[in-house]
């Protein structure tokens, strides 16, 4: 059985600058899966190459055996792929549940004039896709703000609202970037749980994040990219006590 | 359960029904119900570029291109032709929004300056077109148009109907006609908006990378909402060029376009009411300030610059939150 994530050679450069070189690894479904490295290696590069937001120079990526080379990013979030993001890209132009039921977009069938004339079977859609959405808010922790603009939410609410959208796809797999970033302990013990309760749900996570411990403590695998190259890959464990990795990232 | 955006689209139809069938008490001759009328349709023209600019966040300089297109087919066909109104509209409507998923497929990759260039070129050939094809448009002297019929029943600015035993001349009748076509016109946005639709346009303008993850084939939802302006705009052109019963190749020209952009941000974009509003403000000052006529552009010029400094949300949205904000302070004052 292949993987349901495969790699295999991955290049991509700017100009002169290669972001990604040679990069290969392959995730198994319901692994969480971990991408570390010191800031400038290529992780979110790599994110958006798997993504489909940018195109590989060189190199393949298979979805479930299917090469993703001329998928566009919505077409990735049809076969199960969904992320969030490092700078967050949330709609500030929206409340916080509509962010959200526009994650569930591909799961609703309406055409123009179901819309135009708000017929009955669109509005039992969007109250199905209404509760969905809030029960997934429940989920991540921000319940309490359904109805509220989103431009109106602090940052560690905007941070999970995000990955309410990405699950509200019902995906496959999700992809995170760096969700810890500028939260606190309080908030990143509470993200891990949430982690915990995506993987357990059966849906696989590809993480990118600095906080080891947090990497650590969840992680099956982990990757570790260095100025754009594979440096190690292996189990915690085997990434702890790698000397390769100890010198450039760990510091000892 | 209503959710908040429904009680919201409640309140506003009802705010502008309400406004819409009291403010015959305060119109005492047939100048001021015309110039309702004429309010009316543009404000419904409005509604529809605001879909694309203001929820979709993309420009159209060019829309009167697409008014004057629905216009002149109305004007040929029911002159010309013999056909009936609403067939013309209709027809013309289709043919609107063949050409709009036409031209936009290409164009809306544009973005920004380059996207506004584009539909300002579109306007402008339209313009051109109606000016030059003389056989059919009556170039630049312009054309005349029939009054408006349904089934053999007429409704013109000379006639006089009575409605539920009330006597009515032309103007009332027209601009009866008008409100509830502009009550239709926002109650089909509204619901546009509050739709999956209507989130996979609005997430294109918050943030089209996040719109793509998840799936929002966005190329396709421009070039919808695009269409849906154009069909807007051709469908009010038909109804302006009988209103009007003469038309000129100014309907599709840029002065309009500019008008109609000047109206949706300064009424607010992405406010419905807001852009009824801009429209009223819009065709209003034209009459308050009449001594200054040849200062109009100008006018519109400043009134676009000023807006974008000072209220960049525009009229309607900074004043609802003005009061939004004097209301908390009064509460907060009283506990």
């Amino acid at each position: 059985m292949s993987a349901l994530i495969e790699v295999k050679g991955l290049d991509k450069a700017f100009g002169g600058v290669h972001a990604v070189e040679g990069v290969s690894f392959s995730v198994e479904a319901g692994q969480v899966y971990s991408v570390i490295g010191p800031n400038g290696a290529g992780k979110t590069t790599l994110f958006n190459l798997i993504s489909g937001l940018y195109t590989p120079t060189k190199g393949e990526i298979r979805l479930k055996g299917e090469s993703t080379a001329k998928l566009e990013p919505n077409q990735l979030a049809e076969r199960g792929m969904c992320r969030t993001f490092q700078q967050m890209q949330i709609c500030m132009n929206m409340s916080a549940i509509e962010n959200v039921m526009l994650g569930r977009h591909l799961k609703l069938r309406s055409n123009l004039f179901t819309t135009l004339f708000r017929l009955p079977s669109l509005l039992r859609d969007e109250k199905a896709c209404r509760e969905r959405a809030a029960e997934l808010m429940e989920f991540v922790g921000c319940g309490d703000y359904l109805d509220t603009e989103a431009s109106a939410m602090s940052y560690g609410a905007l941070k999970r609202l995000e990955i309410a959208r990405a699950l509200a796809a019902d995906p496959k797999v999700i992809l995170l970037d760096e969700p810890a970033a500028g939260l606190n302990a309080v908030e990143t013990a509470a993200l891990e749980k949430l982690i915990r309760k995506i993987a357990d749900q059966g849906t696989t996570v590809m993480l990118v994040e600095h906080d080891m411990k947090l990497v650590m403590g969840i992680s099956d695998r982990l990757l570790v990219l260095n100025y754009g190259r594979v440096l190690a890959e292996g189990t915690p464990e085997e990434i702890r006590n790698n000397p390769d990795v100890i010198a450039a990232y760990l510091g000892g | 359960m209503l959710n908040r955006f429904m009680q919201m689209r409640l309140r506003d139809l009802v705010i502008l029904a309400v406004i819409l069938f009291a403010l015959p008490l305060f119109l005492n001759n047939p100048f001021y119900y015309d110039l309702a009328t004429q309010m009316a349709i543009i404000a419904a023209t409005v509604v529809g570029l605001n879909l694309l600019v203001g929820f979709a966040g993309q420009i159209s300089l060019g829309h009167a291109g697409f008014f004057g297109l629905g216009a002149y087919f109305t004007g040929i066909m029911t002159s010309n032709y013999g056909w009936s109104s609403v067939p013309a509209l209709v027809v013309g409507a289709i043919l609107v929004g063949i050409i709009a998923w036409i031209v936009g497929r290409p164009i809306l990759r544009l973005k920004g300056h380059y996207l506004s260039m584009a539909t300002l070129a579109v306007g402008f050939i339209i313009a051109i077109i109606l000016n030059n094809e003389r056989a059919l448009t009556g170039g630049p002297d312009g054309m005349p148009v029939p009054a408006f019929t349904v089934f053999g029943w007429e409704l013109s600015p000379f006639g006089s109907y009575n409605l539920l035993g009330m006597e009515l001349n032309g103007s009332e009748a027209w601009y009866l006609f008008a409100a509830v076509v502009l009550l239709v016109a926002v109650w089909l946005a509204q619901n546009l908006i509050d739709s999956p639709i209507g989130r996979a346009l609005r997430s294109v303008h918050g943030s089209e990378v996040a719109a793509r993850v998840v799936g929002v084939d966005t190329a396709r939802y421009k070039s919808l909402v695009f269409v849906v302006s154009a069909i807007y705009a051709s469908a009010m052109g038909s109804l302006y060029a009988h209103f009007q019963g003469f038309i000129t190749p100014a309907v599709a020209g840029f002065d309009f376009s500019i008008l109609f952009i000047t109206m949706v941000v300064l009424g607010g974009m992405g406010s419905t009411m807001g852009v009824i509003l801009g429209a009223v403000v819009l065709k209003l000052l034209p009459q308050v300030l009449a001594d200054f006529q040849e200062l109009e552009t100008v006018m519109f010029g400043a009134i676009l610059m000023l807006t974008m400094i000072f209220m960049p949300k525009g009229l309607l949205p900074t004043i609802q939150m003005a009061v939004g904000k004097r209301m908390k302070k009064k509460a907060g004052g009283q506990a």
